[in-house]
């Protein structure tokens, strides 16, 4: 029975990503002078040569990493949209050891990581905080602080790492022992793709195969059962966002010492935000986390090169993005075949 | 810290915090609006967004400020909407399909300005109209309080004006009766007949239209053009201004005029050599602090009057036991 149902929620995500693509060529082709060619390559360009096909890959990095951490915090009804800020703090705490550290290779990005990870840490603790300590929203305080993060984040590298030589607002380069290897020739694809995967493993196994893990999904299924159960609902919470959050920020580290020579963001990267899609569709799952993060990089690097060659701009993706959270976190989205396929089941 | 007090202690530092007040007020009366429906509206930021740029492109077609004011509240009312479909007939956790439209939102008003505008970061092409600025007659020669209070765009004062109106909806009107007896108790609403979809639905539209004054606003009063995610966030305070007002529309007033108060120090401090992120930080910091305060003092409310209620009920018990060994005896 549950196999069926399975398959069931597989295919409904299909038929929701069906829909949102159909809206998109809706959308190319009543926007374009060559619609033809508009879709050619928002759907095939990703395939088309090597540094494409990289491309995607060095996308779904940071995905993963943002998928992962919104999957954990989330795993505990815990609405923490801190990602985005996690991710972006934790690429400056590591941009700081990077320039000012002198380490041997391998050592030196293992420490500026972690280092990065632990400023995640903090940075999405303080909303989970607020909510055992006293209840406040940590959806509103989250949000609140990506901001903050921001500005604070830019006040530190301007004023204690910025190289005042370079012309525009960037850091003083990175120190070359910092920088993760790359491995693919032509692309840009580096080492983080594996750091990437062994979370994706040490995430499923932290959810799924250990005691904090269980009370973490517990209490995202029913908190009155996991507070009566004896769970200690307060510190389960604050892990779960310690850990998301650390996750998060490692991905900020990763992101900087494996695609940048120095820290030059000067916006909010917004991977944190994708990593809310990610998770929806991976169902807080992290083994699924790879496949949502490589289908959302795909259609982000194929409307790339849509508007780089034709006349379409590629902020559509962000209404097709939007489109496929609401459809498959919709629950009455094909309810009624759901509850057919459940009767029917039931009866055999 | 004399320069920081000679720049608040003038006027125009008055008329600005009315002025950056604006657009936040709006968005915590549409926060009200629904959260006395017992409706969550995280999309608040992306729908003035959507207003905003609906604003321009109206007002630049039509060559009249007051139609693209219009086409912004009714778009805010129809994004809304598609909110309340999604959360009440398709049953979307309603915060994730905030998040969805939020996003939606953000790079759709690109793409449009795009579109029509050729750029994709500020309307400046388009030959948008801005709403009238208005001079109160005898208030204006008034000294301190003329340049604080006159001389606002049209839609300052209605925000105001606004706060009367929308306590009169909710407390006064049956319809406003009936909201807010479905953000208190949904079952009992609905056991006495109120359609509850129905009334959210009605809360939802008419919270986006709010929104929708204040996207028109950002986009045709405090500046005259759109740009890129200019909202920068505003929605969101809006829904800590309302938690933190208590959700009463006055309580929202003061505490949309606390933000509006740091967001006008942030601009006036740049002048000053603090660093300007720490500046700009400033309103989102005080909206932590200010939720944080909110919080606490609520809990510690509740603890209050469950202990009242404990020893109400401890009191009754050791009366009752008091009256029946007394039977006894």
């Amino acid at each position: 029975m549950f196999k069926s149902l399975k398959l069931f929620e597989l295919g409904r995500i299909v038929i929701a990503i069906v829909i949102a693509l159909a809206l998109a060529m809706v959308i190319i082709f009543f926007n374009s002078d060559m619609p033809g060619e508009a879709l050619k390559s928002f759907l095939l360009g990703p395939l088309d040569s090597l540094r494409h096909i990289g491309n995607v890959l060095e996308l779904m990095i940071p995905l993963i990493f943002c998928g992962l951490s919104v999957s954990i915090m989330f795993s505990a009804a815990q609405f923490n949209l801190g990602a985005e800020g996690g991710f972006f703090f934790g690429a400056i705490g590591a941009s700081f050891l990077a320039v000012n550290w002198n380490l041997p290779p391998v050592i030196h990005p293992f420490i500026a990581i972690l280092w990065g990870g632990a400023i995640g840490a903090v940075f999405c603790g303080i909303p989970g905080l607020l909510k055992i300590k006293w209840g406040a929203s940590e959806l509103v305080s989250s949000l609140m602080f990506n901001y903050i993060a921001f500005f604070f984040g830019l006040y530190l590298i301007n004023y204690f790492l910025r190289d005042v030589n370079a012309g525009a607002m960037v850091s003083y380069p990175f120190g070359e022992t910092a920088k993760l290897i790359k491995l693919i020739p032509k692309t840009k694809v580096h080492f983080g793709i594996f750091i990437a995967i062994l979370m994706i493993f040490l995430s499923a196994v932290f959810i799924f195969r250990t005691r904090w893990g269980y009370r973490i999904r517990v209490i995202g299924k029913n908190i009155a059962f996991a507070e009566y159960s004896g769970i200690n609902t307060a510190n389960t919470i604050l892990l779960s966002q310690l850990v998301g959050g650390f996750i998060a920020g490692m991905g900020g580290a990763v992101e900087v010492l494996g695609l940048y020579r120095r820290f030059t963001w000067q916006s909010l990267p917004g991977y944190g935000w994708t990593g809310v899609i990610v998770a929806i569709l991976a169902r807080n799952n992290p083994l699924y986390v790879p496949v949502a993060a490589f289908f959302l990089a795909y259609l982000s690097i194929g409307a790339d090169i849509m508007s780089r060659q034709t006349d379409v701009p590629n902020e559509f993706v962000a209404i097709i993005q939007g489109v496929i959270i609401i459809l498959v976190a919709a629950e009455a989205f094909l309810a009624r075949q759901r509850h057919k396929l459940v009767v029917k089941e039931a009866m055999a | 810290m004399n320069q920081i007090l000679s720049t608040i202690l003038n006027a125009e530092f008055g008329y600005s915090v009315l002025r950056v007040t604006t657009p936040i007020l709006f968005a915590t009366l549409g926060a009200l609006i629904s959260d006395k429906a017992g409706v969550i509206n995280i999309a608040l930021e992306g729908i003035m967004l959507i207003s905003a740029l609906t604003g321009v492109i109206f007002s630049a077609i039509s060559g009249s400020a007051w139609f693209g004011l219009l086409m912004a509240v009714i778009f805010g009312g129809f994004v809304a909407l598609a909110l309340g479909y999604f959360s009440l007939n398709l049953k979307t956790d309603i915060i994730l399909a905030g998040v969805a439209l939020n996003m939606i939102a953000s790079g759709g008003t690109i793409f449009v300005l795009y579109l029509v505008a050729g750029d994709k970061g500020i309307s400046a092409s388009l030959a948008s109209q801005v709403l009238p600025k208005i001079n109160i007659p005898l208030l204006k020669s008034i000294p301190v309080l003329g340049p604080i209070f006159s001389g606002h765009n049209v839609l300052t004062y209605m925000a105001f004006l606004m706060v009367f109106v929308v306590w009169f909806f909710l407390y006064k009107t049956p319809i406003g009766l009936r909201i807010r007896a479905v953000g208190e108790n949904e079952n009992a609403a609905d056991s006495v007949g109120i359609s509850v979809v129905k009334i959210r639905y009605t809360a939802l539209v008419l919270s986006g239209m709010m929104a929708g004054f204040g996207g028109a606003y950002m986009s045709m009063g405090y500046v005259s053009w759109f740009s890129r995610d200019m909202t920068a966030g505003r929605g969101f305070i809006a829904l800590a201004a309302e938690a933190m007002g208590g959700a009463t529309p006055v309580g929202g007033m003061l505490t949309s005029l606390l933000f509006g108060f740091f967001d006008a120090l942030s601009n006036s401090l740049q002048i000053l050599k603090i660093p300007y992120e720490f500046v700009s930080m400033l309103p989102y910091v005080v909206v932590v602090i200010g939720l944080v305060i909110y919080t606490i003092r609520k809990t510690e409310q509740a603890k209050r009057i469950q202990e009242r209620a404990a020893m109400n009920v401890s009191e009754e018990i050791a009366a009752l036991s008091a009256g029946s060994s007394g039977e006894k005896s």
